[in-house]
C-alpha cells in the first residue's frame, strides 16, 4: 500500500522535503511506517525513533494500523501562541 | 457561536471581540499572544509561525468546543496567525463572553493552554544578529483518549 508522509518546521528542515510517498506492506502500523522512513538515509536518520505523529489529522499512537492512502504527519514539537 | 480560524492576515482584534457578547452577559474577555522583542535573553526582531493547516483549523475548533463547555456560552472566537509577524503583532486572539467572570476567565484560559499544548504550529525566531531559529517547543498532548503517546 501507498501512503502520504508529511513533514514540518525543524523536521522538514531535517529531511529536506515536506511530502514523501511511502510504499508499506499490507497491515504495517504507524511504528512500522516511522522505522522505514528512519532508514532512508541522511536527515532521515536523526528523526526521533518514536516522533508524535497524525493520521488523516488526528494525532495517532505507534500501533495505529495504517491504510492505502494515509496521511501521516510527522508532529515536530509544538510552539503555537 | 463558536468561531475558529487560521490566517495568514493580521487578526483584527476589534472584529474578534465583536464576535462574542450577548445581552445576558456581563463578563467580555478578550487574550492577545503578541510578538516579544527578546526570547530567553536574545533580542528577537521578528517570527515566523507555520501550521499544518488542515489538522490545525480541527484541532483548534475541537479545543474551543472544549472550552465553550467551561464557558457555559458558545460565545468564543479564536484565530491564530500564520506566516511572518514583526514585535508586538498579535499572534493568537481569544474572545470569550458569558453571564460571569470566573467562565470567562477559566474558558480563555483554557483555550491559551490547550493552543500550546496539542496545535500543530511552529515558531521561528528571527534575531537582531541575523540568525534564525526554531524555538524549542513540547510534544504535543492529544486530547482524544485514541491518541495516546505514539
Amino acid at each position: 500500500m501507498r501512503i502520504r508522509t508529511l513533514f514540518f518546521a525543524s523536521y522538514k528542515e531535517l529531511v529536506g522535503t515536506g511530502e514523501l510517498w511511502l510504499d508499506l506492506p499490507a497491515g504495517s502500523t504507524v511504528s512500522d511506517a516511522v522505522r522505514e522512513i528512519r532508514g532512508k538515509g541522511r536527515g532521515f536518520d536523526i528523526l526521533p525513533d518514536e516522533p508524535a505523529v497524525a493520521v488523516n489529522r488526528t494525532y495517532a499512537a505507534a500501533a495505529h494500523p495504517l491504510a492505502e492512502g494515509d496521511e501521516l504527519a510527522f508532529i515536530p514539537p509544538v510552539a503555537g501562541g | 457561536m463558536i468561531f475558529t480560524a487560521i490566517t495568514s492576515d493580521p487578526i483584527d482584534t476589534a472584529g474578534v471581540l465583536a464576535k462574542v457578547g450577548h445581552a445576558e452577559d456581563g463578563a467580555v474577555l478578550l487574550f492577545l499572544g503578541v510578538v516579544r522583542d527578546h526570547n530567553d535573553g536574545r533580542p528577537v526582531s521578528g517570527v515566523g509561525y507555520e501550521a499544518y493547516a488542515e489538522m490545525a483549523e480541527g484541532v483548534l475548533a475541537e479545543l474551543a468546543a472544549e472550552a465553550a463547555e467551561r464557558l457555559t456560552t458558545d460565545r468564543i472566537a479564536v484565530i491564530h496567525r500564520v506566516g511572518e509577524l514583526g514585535i508586538g503583532e498579535a499572534s493568537v486572539a481569544i474572545a470569550v463572553s458569558s453571564p460571569h467572570r470566573a467562565e470567562a476567565y477559566e474558558a480563555s484560559r483554557y483555550v491559551i493552554e490547550e493552543i500550546k499544548k496539542r496545535l500543530p504550529v511552529w515558531k521561528h525566531e528571527r534575531y537582531s544578529d541575523g540568525t534564525t531559529d526554531w524555538v524549542e517547543g513540547r510534544r504535543p498532548e492529544p486530547a482524544s483518549p485514541e491518541g495516546t503517546r505514539a
